[in-house]
């Protein structure tokens, strides 16, 4: 089949996982075991297959995008919305990635999530989750896009909250629900302001009218930068970026697939979208990669005194999604969606290791209770230490290539801002070697019997390992022989990558590279020689000294945002209480029922009973219409 | 036919106002004043033919007939009114064996 033809068929990638969803949900109370994890990771694996066969298709220098009409959705005047999938380099990448890691995770929570009660809810919310980022990354247009935005951010409550009996955890989905709303709104102000200014939410229109703005008008800064507010909301960035960190709260598969791999990075995806606003806009630039920069740094510092094995990835998740801002910032748009792809791979894999560990060790997540897991777990000894080699970037692994393609452009602007993510860098991989030394290595601190995982668990893994390993074949620079393949493939989508060009002489990166090489093993051997030559454990947050008391307590920022808002909020509420609820609801209320008795009680009086009264009555008012009518009044 | 209107004519129109008005006066005073109940009902049809007196003698003086036929009917109705005023009476003598119109005051407020 040629592009064309598979275009015509994408809708069945979004509409599989809805189509399972839709019969898990409705046969939740029927179907039995495994069945419900089949057919979830089957619709998935469907998806992924029809996904890679138009990726295969797709020929960009033939037919760049294919736009295919569904329906039209609002159909008023000056204004038309359809319901258009826009399938092109960035939307194909993103299909890969959701629906490619998206049925691995499937597959692996079906051993993973065996035992629960709940498990068809379970697949049925993973499925459905499937489909609203696939609708994110395939929309036509803002609005579809924003579908799958809702769509995520619903699901992703869900699946924090999955295990609702333990409150903690429902405050956890709250937390992010309303993190995610904040940011919501910016994304439907920026909506409202597009759709207003051009009459349509279609991609290609508005990158086209794009042009009839001028560059730095305040209309384009105000956009772009509600545009960021919501990229902030969905990829957990300062200031928004708590309730990443709390979302651990769910199961370890959706960890893995919304809060590493794909939702989070909505926002980066979303400011490649319109790469041709941001490219208007010099000052949100700015905005983009000050925000990156400060919260890559910020959580990095935090995830290095983390204990749990998921804050620790989660922080890290936030601190990468942090670079990718800050290359986006810098205009390296190709370098932060190769990013993107690296990081998915890495990223669910450590999270799918991290919960292949929890499962050997019967739910136990302090890793200063592990150790020694190097022996029993072998596989996910194996393909974590392959992840973790990745993302500190270790040459030859992905993360290497992705990462530097970031620090490269982070020199290219500024030497300083190279020395600042080289740093983000070094702390990375400090805290993933302290996490895998310190659960793979030394004695084990346990009391739990651990196990290896099932092979349902550790096949996902390996298929993850390799990817973390060869992705980085996907964007070879050319130092390495490499033809930047990605970066010219995702040109046809995203005009702002034509602007990218690294200008630094061979022997310049090369230096670098070598630099960062270095700095990372010195770092690896210091972590060495903390964490397995005398293991090291850090004591709770209260008990350290005062200035990594400060960073393990996550510079106090949950602290601030309590003081700041959630206090006030409450002193609001309780005076609205007090006078509106109180007083004036209640009070109107109430004082509609008591006036009508009081009312009654003098009017009662009226009916004595007396037939002569009535007849006395009835003349007397006779009598006063009658006179009335003759004097008038 | 034509006798009657002249006959009626021969009487001046004032003296049938006053003569209705008088009755009326009467029938509604005994409508509020009495307590028996058959009297009650009885000043009503005073008060009724208080008023036919007056369409009678309007109509003939002003020789429009719709006056008497609209006698006609308020007899009609008058007779249908007084059937179930009496059946009233009849029910209260048998359910508190009187029939003073002040043992009707259930409905107080």
């Amino acid at each position: 089949m040629d592009f064309q033809q598979l275009a015509h068929i994408a809708w069945l990638v979004p509409a599989l996982p809805l189509f399972g969803a839709l019969v898990i949900a409705a046969l939740r109370n029927k179907l039995k075991g495994n069945t419900a994890g089949y057919l979830a990771t089957a619709m998935t694996s469907i998806a992924f297959v029809i996904a890679l066969l138009a990726f295969i298709a797709h020929k960009p220098a033939e037919q760049a995008s294919a736009l295919v009409h569904l329906f039209n959705w609002i159909d008023i005047p000056g204004m038309e919305v359809a319901m258009d999938l826009r399938i092109d380099a960035l939307s194909l990448t993103m299909m890969l990635i959701v629906t490619g890691i998206g049925s691995l995770i499937h597959m692996y929570s079906i051993s993973y999530m065996h035992d629960d009660k709940r498990v068809n809810t379970f697949f049925a919310l993973l499925n459905l989750f499937s489909f609203a980022m696939l609708m994110l990354v395939m929309g036509g247009n803002f609005l579809v896009t924003f579908i799958g935005w809702e769509g995520v951010g619903l699901c992703s409550y869900l699946l924090i909250g999955f295990w609702y009996t333990v409150p903690a955890y429902n405050y956890a989905a709250r937390k992010a629900f309303v993190m995610n709303r904040i940011g919501d709104l910016g994304f439907l102000i920026a909506l409202v302001m597009i759709a207003t200014q051009f009459g349509t939410l279609d991609y290609g229109t508005v990158m086209d009218k794009s042009s009839t703005v001028s560059t730095g008008s305040p209309w384009i800064t105000a956009v772009t930068l509600l545009l960021f507010v919501g990229a902030i909301g969905k990829s957990a960035q300062l200031p928004l970026f708590t309730w990443l960190p709390d979302a651990m709260a769910g199961p370890t598969p959706v960890s893995a697939l919304i809060h590493a791999a794909t939702m989070v990075t909505a926002g980066i995806f979303l400011l490649v979208r319109s790469s041709a606003l941001f490219a208007l806009a010099p000052i949100t630039m700015e905005v983009v990669l000050i925000v990156g920069l400060l919260t890559a740094v910020l959580t990095a510092t935090i995830g290095v005194f983390q204990n749990d094995i998921k804050k620790v990835l989660a922080y890290s998740t936030v601190s990468q999604l942090g670079l990718m801002f800050v290359a986006l910032g810098l205009g390296a748009y190709s370098a932060a969606m190769f990013h993107v792809t690296t990081h998915a791979f890495f990223k669910a894999l450590l999270f799918l290791g991290a919960g292949s560990v929890i499962h050997a060790l019967g739910g136990e997540q302090d890793i200063r209770k592990m150790g020694g897991l190097k022996g029993i777990t072998k596989t996910t000894y194996v393909t974590f230490l392959i992840g973790t080699l990745a993302i500190a970037g270790i040459p030859g692994f992905s993360g290497f290539f992705s990462k530097d393609a970031i620090l490269m452009a982070a020199y290219q602007e500024h030497p300083l801002l190279y020395a600042a993510t080289l740093g983000v860098s070094l702390l990375t991989c400090f805290y993933m070697f302290r996490l895998l030394f310190l659960t793979f290595f030394g004695t084990y601190r346990g009391k739990a019997h651990a196990h290896e995982s099932p092979s349902v668990m550790t096949v996902p893994l390996m298929v993850l390992a390799v990817g973390s390993v060869v992705a980085g074949v996907l964007n070879l620079p050319h130092i390495f022989g490499g033809h930047e393949t990605m970066k010219h493939y995702l040109e046809t989508a995203a005009e702002g990558i034509y602007g990218e060009h690294l200008h630094l002489s061979a022997a310049t990166e090369w230096m670098l590279m070598g630099i960062t090489v270095g700095l990372i093993v010195l770092v690896i051997w210091y972590a060495h020689g903390r964490f397995v030559k005398k293991t090291t454990l850090d004591a709770e947050a209260d008990e350290l000294p005062y200035f990594k008391r400060l960073i393990a307590r996550k510079w106090y920022i949950d602290e601030l945002y309590a003081k700041l808002f959630e206090k006030p909020y409450g002193w609001l509420s309780t005076q609205l209480d007090a006078i509106m609820e109180k007083r004036v609801v209640d009070g109107a209320v109430n004082f509609t029922g008591s006036s009508t008795m009081r009312i009654g009680k003098l009017v009662r009086r009226v009916q004595t009973g007396n037939m002569s009264f009535y007849l006395l009555a009835m003349v007397v008012g006779i009598i006063g219409f009658l006179m009335l009518t003759i004097w008038g009044v | 036919m034509n006798d009657i209107v002249t006959a009626i004519r021969t009487v001046p129109l004032e003296h049938y106002v006053m003569l209705s008005f008088v009755l009326f006066s009467i029938g509604m005073a005994g409508a509020m004043f009495r307590r028996n109940t058959i009297i009650v009902l009885m000043c009503l049809e005073l008060m009724f033919n208080s008023v036919n007196l007056l369409l009678t003698a309007f109509s003939a003086h002003y020789g429009d007939p719709g006056g008497q036929v609209f006698v006609f009917f308020i007899m009609l109705v008058a007779a249908a009114e007084v059937t179930v005023g009496l059946a009233i009476v009849v029910m209260m003598k048998r359910n508190v064996d009187s029939v003073d119109i002040n043992q009707l005051n259930r409905m107080r407020g």
